[in-house]
């Protein structure tokens, strides 16, 4: 299913399993190679956000296992966790810190020197349109500053791996276009995303490789022009390829 | 401008009527069914306790604007607002104290001397109440008056600090203002640092939580008086203060604690941060513990500069309160949003009710203590089986199967 030559892998799961009332994640094995931007697609329910929370240590998995970068992050967690960020659909910042001080608060619990940690974060917060606000608290913000901002928390000690969860959820086209080119830039410099979106325009423009996940399990991976090949339709746009691999599926 | 001022203030004075009415409708209806009709006239001082609060309220905040600014002002007038009602509550219960023994009517007869004779205009509400005439249309016509007089003195400046509050709102400070430039709260901190620092920052900004907390320390302040009327003055000793500073750390420490282990509004962040569940839960212990310290710290120093073996008492009194209603949060914990406060102590009765038996048999054993009499350690060893109990029972126990 792979294509391509895999490197030193970012992130590589095997048999990963997770049961709620149903399969959620149903023995997914998975490798995103180091220094790419991998969309995660699905439909609703399709495991991707269970997916990256067992990732991230914020479930346990019942089988399987999770290396990110050669760590066992099930093994070690902490030593996982320090190379990752992860960044929620729904923003958890606290309302009443300013952003620099919520910047600085993360580069804390990174062990980021505090001189360090200024100097990313002024640079972060600029970056992302959000100086003018800096010195404000963060429940005076809108959604989209929000979660601009807790995305330049993920970014303020510097994670090897970046994980996000619909990220472009609340935010305007501007906010949208720093965002995507804040990403992108973390990429160039060797930084690897893994990333979840409805917005199939967004995935098809960003990412390297993409992984259609359905039922707990990856159904297809690849370069878009691989998942074209496997979708069987032609150059057809991402939704073609991405409905069409669904309903195969689905039909199986 | 004014107009719409004048709306909003009538807004505010039904709103408060009805609240006022619907608490207080029982009572009246049944004095009226007691005492007759003229009663009713509860109803209409009630309107114009209303009308007079309104106007009384809108002043107040209008000084405040003034005097600290359109960004402080929000803040005080909530922790001012939590300490009228508190103490107005702590005021009836000293009257009532002061008087023991006496009946109720006695001692609003009391009052009444205290206050003047009947004819004192501060009895006219009073009067209303039971239907006169003059005193009910005197009151109706001041506390309107007061109403229509702020209207008419703060329309003129509503437009303005409408305007000056929304731009505190949305105040846009250059890129190079304030903590961007300043040096960093969290300079050289480790993670657990950071997490302490994270902790006393929120409580501190927090001025719904500070009432809250004001409010708690102002209901000991009875209990206090009831002491140091039935022991103090007797004895002379100043051990009365152990119990009551052992009580209030308590239950300081149990909303704390709450704050800072169930009302973490980031927890998907701690959770995947490169902390260890220990080191965070540490962490946010010593943070309740060092703020119990910091308040409840130059007391017992007093204390003990006065009566070292009530010192010592007091000192490990507050710690062993502090601590056992922290564990307890701890046990009990659930993810809640911050601003759920207010329903910490209806979110597990089991707590609340060991947090305040905790609390009562560690002051139990702080006032014995410092008696001194080995008799402290029956509550003292009580208080640790209750703790056992109720980390038994506790659910935080269960779901790491222990």
């Amino acid at each position: 299913m792979n294509d391509g030559v895999i490197a030193a892998a970012a992130l590589e799961i095997r048999g990963l399993a997770k049961r709620f009332e149903r399969p959620a994640v149903d023995g997914l094995d998975l490798v995103v190679p180091a220094g790419e931007f991998y969309m995660l697609l699905g439909p609703n329910g399709a495991g991707k956000t269970t997916t990256l929370r067992l990732v991230t240590g914020l479930l346990r998995p019942d089988r399987g296992t999770i290396s990110v970068f050669g760590i066992d992050a099930l093994a070690d967690p902490i030593a996982a966790r320090r190379i990752m960020a992860w960044v929620s659909d729904e923003p958890m910042i606290y309302d009443k810190l300013t952003p620099l001080e919520f910047l600085e608060f993360v580069a804390g619990l990174w062990g980021i020197a505090a001189v360090v940690a200024r100097v990313r974060a002024s640079d972060l917060l600029d970056r992302l349109g959000l100086a003018p606000h800096a010195d404000e608290r963060c429940e005076r913000l809108s959604k989209g500053m929000r979660q601009k901002v807790a995305l330049a928390a993920a970014l303020v000690h510097e994670p090897r791996l970046i994980i996000l969860d619909e990220p472009f959820t609340g935010l305007d086209a501007a906010s949208s276009r720093v965002v995507k080119d804040v990403l992108r830039a973390r990429v160039r410099a060797g930084c690897s995303v893994i990333m979840t979106t409805h917005i199939l325009d967004v995935a098809e423009r960003m990412a390297d490789r993409i992984g259609v996940i359905a039922q707990g399990r990856l159904i297809a991976n690849g370069t878009l022009d691989g998942l074209r090949a496997q979708a069987g339709s032609g150059d057809g746009s991402l939704e073609d390829v991405f409905l069409a691999l669904v309903a195969q599926d689905g039909g199986r | 401008m004014a107009r719409l001022f004048g709306v909003r203030m009538a807004g505010m004075t039904v709103t408060i009527m009805v609240m006022v009415l619907a608490l207080a409708a029982p009572f009246i209806d049944l004095l009226v069914w007691l005492g007759g009709v003229r009663w009713l006239g509860a109803y209409a001082v009630a309107g114009g306790m209303a009308m007079a609060s309104v106007a009384v309220a809108v002043g107040i905040v209008g000084v405040l604007f003034r005097l600290v600014g359109p960004r402080r002002t929000r803040a005080a007038s909530q922790v001012l607002a939590a300490l009228v009602g508190g103490a107005f509550a702590v005021a009836v219960q000293f009257a009532a104290m002061a008087g023991s023994g006496r009946a109720i009517m006695s001692r609003i007869e009391v009052t009444g001397l205290w206050l003047g004779d009947a004819d004192s205009p501060w009895l006219w509400p009073a009067r209303a109440a039971t239907g006169e005439v003059g005193p009910l249309v005197a009151m109706l016509g001041a506390s309107g008056g007061m109403l229509g007089l702020a209207i008419l003195a703060m329309a003129p400046r509503f437009g303005r600090q409408v305007l000056a509050a929304s731009e505190v709102t949305a105040a846009v400070p250059g890129p190079l203002r304030g903590p961007m430039r300043g040096r960093s709260r969290w300079r050289g901190a480790s993670p657990a640092q950071a997490l302490r620092r994270k902790e006393w920052t929120l409580l501190l900004r927090d001025p719904w939580l500070l009432s809250q907390t004001l409010m708690q320390l102002l209901y000991l302040l009875p209990v206090g008086y009831m002491l140091w009327l039935n022991f103090y003055r007797a004895t002379g000793a100043s051990a009365f203060l152990v119990p009551i500073m052992i009580v209030t750390a308590g239950q300081l420490g149990g909303g704390l604690a709450w704050l800072a282990v169930s009302a973490e509004d980031a927890p998907e962040l701690i959770a995947t941060a490169p902390v260890a569940g220990g080191t965070v839960l540490r962490a946010k212990t010593t943070a309740v513990l060092g703020g119990i310290g910091v308040i409840f710290g130059p007391f017992v120093l007093v204390l003990a500069a006065l009566a070292p073996a009530d010192g010592l008492a007091a000192l490990g009194g507050v710690t062993a309160a502090a601590a056992s209603a922290t564990a307890i949060q701890y046990w009990f914990r659930t993810q809640v949003k911050r601003s759920l406060f207010r329903r910490r102590q209806t979110s597990s009765k089991v707590a609340t009710i060991a947090e305040a038996l905790s609390s009562t048999g560690w002051a139990a054993t702080g006032a014995l203590a410092a008696a001194p009499t080995w008799l402290a350690l029956v509550p003292g060893a009580l208080v640790l089986v209750i703790l056992a109990g109720v980390w038994a029972i506790s659910p935080g126990r269960e779901a790491r199967g222990i």
